[in-house]
C-alpha cells in the first residue's frame, strides 16, 4: 500500500487541532474545487484534498490513520499487525499481504469504527450509484457523434459493506453537435442497484479539442477567411473548408475586413432542430515582400486612387 | 460485442418531476424545496399542484449538492455561492463567443 500524507496535503502539523484542520480545508477547497476554480490539476488536487479531510475529520478515522505512522509520500509501507479490524473489506478482514493492492482512501472509504456504524436494513432496495466521466472528443468527433468506450474504476460495496476497487466499462454514444462544457446523462450506466433498487446514471463531462480552422459558439462556428487586398475589392470564388466538406463561397467585390460572411447551417447539427451557421471572418492579408514592379504599381494605384480611409477621423474630430 | 448507451442532453430532454429531481440530484427533498424558495431552481409553473422542471435543472442541482458537501454550506449559502457559480458560466461562455467572433 502506498503511503500518503494527509497532513501534509492539508497542510497542517501533524497535532493540529480540528479546528485548524477545517480551516485549511476550506481555505484549499476554495482554491480548487472544481465547480469554482481554474488551477490547472483543481479537479485531482481537490480530490486528494476531500480524501485528506474526510480521514481526519473524523477523530476515529484520524487515530487509525495516525497509528500507520510517518512515511514519504508514495512510500511502499505494510500497516502494523494489530491494525485494521475497523474496516470492512470484500473476502473479509485484512491478513498478511492483504493490504498490496488497497488504497488508502478506499480502505477509509470502508472505515466502520470501533463501534460499527448505521447501515442500511439488509434486504431495503437501494439505487445504485451515479457515476461521473469526463469525455474528452475531438472536434470532428463532437460535429459528426462518436461511439466511446469508458473505463471508469468504482468503489464497489459488498453484501458486508466491504469496499473495493472494480473496472466498470461503458460503451457510450455521444450525440452530434456537442459542446465545450456540455454535460450528458447515461441513464442506467451507473452503479447497480441492491436488492432491488434501481442502478445508477452516468454523467459525461464533455471536453472538446480546440480545432486549428474552427472555433465553436454554442452551435455556431466561426473560422478566418484571409483575403488578398485585391480580392477583397474586385471580389472572388474561394473553396473554404467546413466541418462538412468543402464548398465554393462567393465572396463579393468590396467586402472589407471584419465582416462575418455567413455560410447557413454548416454550423454544429443538434438533434432535430435547425443546424448552427458557420460564419466566415474577412482578413485582409497583404503582401510584406513585393518586387520593384509590383511596389510601381502599388505606387500609381495610391496617386489614382481617391479613397481615403481615414475621412471619418477629420469628420468625427472636427465636431 | 457491447452495444453503446445513448448520451442524452439535458436541452433535448422533456421536463422532470418534482420526484426525478429530488432522486437524481441528491438533496434531501426538505433542503431542496428550500432552494426553490430562494428562487435558486425554479419549477415552470410554482403555483402548480405538482412541479415540474427543465430537464437541465438536475445539472444546477447536483452543482448546488456537491457545493454543500464539499464546502459544508447550508442551503441558503449554496443559494448564494450558486448563484456566483452560475454568473462566472454565462460570462465563461460570453468569452467564448467572443473569442470565436475574434480569431
Amino acid at each position: 500500500m502506498k503511503y500518503k500524507d494527509y497532513y501534509a496535503i492539508l497542510g497542517v502539523a501533524r497535532d493540529a487541532g480540528a479546528d485548524d484542520i477545517k480551516t485549511a480545508y476550506r481555505k484549499l477547497a476554495r482554491k480548487y474545487h472544481p465547480d469554482v476554480s481554474k488551477e490547472k490539476d483543481a479537479e485531482e488536487k481537490f480530490k486528494e484534498l476531500s480524501e485528506a479531510y474526510e480521514t481526519l475529520r473524523d477523530p476515529e478515522k484520524r487515530a487509525a490513520y495516525d497509528r500507520l505512522g510517518s512515511h514519504r509520500p508514495g512510500e511502499e509501507f505494510r500497516p502494523p499487525p494489530d491494525w485494521g479490524g475497523e474496516f470492512r473489506q470484500a473476502g473479509g478482514g485484512f491478513d498478511g499481504a492483504g493490504f498490496d493492492d488497497v488504497d488508502l482512501a478506499d480502505l477509509f472509504a470502508s472505515f466502520t469504527g470501533r463501534r460499527g456504524r448505521a447501515r442500511p436494513r439488509a434486504d431495503a432496495p437501494m439505487p445504485g450509484s451515479d457515476y461521473e466521466a469526463v469525455v474528452r472528443l475531438t472536434f470532428e468527433q463532437a460535429f459528426a457523434g462518436a461511439e466511446v468506450d469508458l473505463e471508469l474504476a468504482v468503489l464497489e460495496w459488498d453484501s458486508d459493506g466491504g469496499v473495493r476497487r472494480v473496472p466498470h466499462r461503458v460503451k457510450a454514444r455521444i450525440p452530434r453537435g456537442v459542446t465545450d462544457g456540455e454535460k450528458l446523462r447515461v441513464p442506467n450506466k451507473g452503479g447497480a442497484g441492491v436488492n432491488g433498487g434501481p442502478p445508477g446514471d452516468l454523467y459525461l463531462d464533455i471536453e472538446v479539442a480546440e480545432h486549428p480552422l474552427f472555433r465553436m459558439s454554442g452551435k455556431d462556428l466561426y473560422m478566418d477567411l484571409p483575403l488578398a487586398p485585391w480580392e477583397a475589392v474586385l471580389g472572388t470564388d474561394v473553396d473554404l473548408p467546413t466541418p462538412g466538406g468543402s464548398v465554393r463561397l462567393t465572396v463579393r467585390p468590396g467586402t472589407r475586413a471584419g465582416q462575418q460572411l455567413r455560410l447557413a447551417g454548416r454550423g454544429m447539427a443538434r438533434g432535430s432542430g435547425a443546424p448552427g451557421d458557420l460564419y466566415a471572418l474577412v482578413r485582409i492579408e497583404v503582401p510584406t515582400v513585393v518586387d520593384d514592379r509590383q511596389r510601381a504599381l502599388w505606387r500609381e494605384l495610391a496617386q489614382s486612387a481617391r479613397f481615403d480611409p481615414r475621412a471619418h477621423l477629420s469628420q468625427e474630430s472636427g465636431r | 460485442m457491447k452495444q453503446a448507451a445513448d448520451a442524452l442532453r439535458y436541452d433535448e430532454a422533456t421536463d422532470i418531476a418534482w420526484t426525478e429531481l429530488v432522486a437524481a440530484s441528491g438533496w434531501p427533498e426538505a433542503e431542496l424545496a428550500e432552494l426553490v424558495g430562494y428562487g435558486v431552481i425554479a419549477p415552470r409553473d410554482a403555483a402548480a399542484p405538482t412541479w415540474t422542471f427543465e430537464a437541465r435543472t438536475v445539472v444546477v442541482a447536483r452543482t448546488a449538492w456537491r457545493l454543500r458537501c464539499d464546502f459544508e454550506l447550508d442551503p441558503y449559502g449554496v443559494s448564494v455561492c450558486l448563484g456566483f457559480v452560475e454568473r462566472i458560466a454565462a460570462l465563461e461562455d460570453e468569452v467564448r463567443r467572443l473569442r470565436a467572433q475574434l480569431g
